[in-house]
């Protein structure tokens, strides 16, 4: 592993390639750090988006007219405005609302930090897109097998759990995978709230080492890598639940 | 007629008065009226659009009503504190185009419901459910998707799935419909064997031969009313009115 470190450490003095993070153990720690900051909050982002998705498609078949405005302004707010500026109003305005906590030190901070921010910010933006997503999958499935469930006893929350989602999902599969795949690349907003994840810790290598290119490449191969991941995971998951003889 | 009296098996098990039905400007139901005895078949035939089956969707309330009343088991279907779940334990429907459940297996079709909405333990489900797909002959298809067979299989798994309900009323609207001549009659035998054990049937059917041979008392609607009734032998040889007289020299 040594010898590993070293030969970079020689690749930049024969060729002034500077990768830092394998040869400097500091810039590998921040480095390691960044990549599970940014895998933990694609994570929790792809994992509350979808239950909003989830959520918000079943409450807009909802009989309440009310209810159907809510969620129906609660998309047109997530999707009519950037992400960034969504961001900036959670984390300082709404942040600024709550009330501070004393922290281990002693000193007085915000009750929630710029990660949980970021988490729920992201979360809010991707999930009124796949709110969106579901409705087009519950369309899709026939009137008629809803009724059949109807017909054996079941109530709307047992049809919508056991007989519509499970065939919406399969309907809108490939549709959810592209807005997943643009809220990992999405989580890079977080910069701007100084969440360390992989865009912010890159910066401050390149900041520290004026290595700005060699970053940038690193940058653009860990997300290839991190988003074909998370394809191949989808596409996996989309053969496991085909349905044989089902169109889908 | 509104009260909901202790049911006994001396009454009509359905008991129809004076329903009317629309749907926006169109009337589709014109006061009908017609009462069915536990263990009775009916057969309900008529021209398209004459309500037929809106008829049968209001026995289990799918279809609200605007007017009259439908009673099953002496319960009100169309009172609004009725308890859905407990009409649907009683009422079992199978559909013109099945509407299995396509992302389930046949024996996970028929065990589905009684798992989920009665909360029956599913080992006495599985069992059941086996018994049942044996029944309407499905045996080996039960681990086939809904999509891998063929219309009748799909049409008789439709029939156990609503059997595994238990239920006291069966209702089947125009089953055989979407179904070509050969698997018309697998799925009118396993009906025919379920009218022979007591179900009590009505049906919406264009099988005119069928409906002769196995049903009780048969229907004929035209415009939302009903325009002749009786015996299927008086019924089919001797029609008293003309529209009946037109339909049937149609069909037969």
């Amino acid at each position: 592993m040594e010898a590993f470190f070293v030969w970079f450490q020689w690749l930049y003095d024969e060729t002034g390639v500077n990768l830092t993070y394998f040869y400097d153990s500091f810039d590998r720690g921040r480095m390691i750090g960044g990549f599970f900051t940014t895998i933990w909050l694609s994570v929790v982002c792809l994992f509350f988006s979808t239950i909003i998705g989830i959520v918000g498609a079943w409450l807009q078949g909802s009989r309440l007219v009310w209810t159907r405005r809510i969620v129906q302004g609660y998309i047109q707010f997530f999707r009519n405005t950037p992400p960034l500026v969504q961001m900036y109003f959670f984390f300082f305005a709404l942040g600024n609302l709550l009330p501070r906590v004393k922290n281990e030190f002693g000193f007085m901070e915000p009750m929630l930090g710029n990660f949980t921010w970021a988490a729920i910010s992201l979360s809010f933006f991707a999930g009124a897109f796949n709110v969106e997503i579901f409705r087009s999958g519950i369309e899709a499935v026939p009137e008629s097998t809803r009724e059949a469930a109807e017909a054996l006893g079941y109530n709307r929350l047992q049809s919508y759990m056991y007989v519509v989602l499970p065939l919406a999902f399969r309907v809108c599969l490939p549709a959810l995978n592209n807005n997943l795949v643009n809220l990992v690349k999405t989580t890079t907003l977080a910069y701007a709230i100084a969440v360390p994840e992989l865009l912010y810790v890159s910066n401050q290598i390149w900041s520290d080492s004026v290595n700005v290119p060699e970053m940038m490449v690193t940058l653009l191969i860990l997300y290839v890598a991190l988003v074909g991941l998370l394809v191949w995971a989808m596409h996996r998951w989309e053969r496991a639940i085909r349905v044989p003889g089902y169109g889908i | 007629m509104t009260a909901t009296q202790a049911w006994t098996t001396d009454q009509p098990i359905v008991r129809i008065a004076d329903v009317y039905k629309a749907f926006g400007a169109v009337d589709v139901l014109n006061g009908v009226s017609l009462n069915v005895m536990k263990g009775e078949v009916i057969c309900i035939i008529g021209p398209s659009g004459s309500g037929k089956s809106t008829l049968l969707r209001c026995i289990n309330a799918l279809v609200p009503i605007n007017k009259g009343s439908i009673q099953v088991e002496g319960q009100e279907v169309h009172d609004p504190k009725l308890d859905k779940l407990e009409l649907r334990k009683k009422v079992g429907m199978v559909f013109q185009q099945y509407n299995l459940f396509p992302h389930k297996t046949a024996v996970q079709n028929v065990m589905m419901a009684p798992i989920t909405v009665l909360k029956q333990d599913k080992t006495e489900v599985e069992a059941r459910a086996y018994a049942l797909l044996k029944k309407v002959r499905l045996e080996g298809k039960e681990h086939s998707y809904p999509g891998e067979l063929s219309g009748g299989q799909q049409q008789r798994v439709a029939i156990a799935r609503s059997l595994a309900m238990n239920p006291d009323v069966m209702l089947f609207d125009e089953v055989t419909a979407a179904l070509d001549p050969e698997t018309v009659k697998e799925v009118l035998v396993t009906i025919r064997e379920l009218a022979e054990e007591g179900m009590t049937c009505l049906l919406v059917t264009h099988e005119m031969g069928f409906a002769r041979e196995v049903a009780d008392h048969m229907y004929f609607t035209d415009r939302g009313v009903i325009v002749e009734q009786g015996p299927p032998k008086e019924f089919f040889a001797n029609p008293k009115d003309p529209r009946t007289q037109e339909f049937l020299g149609q069909i037969l």
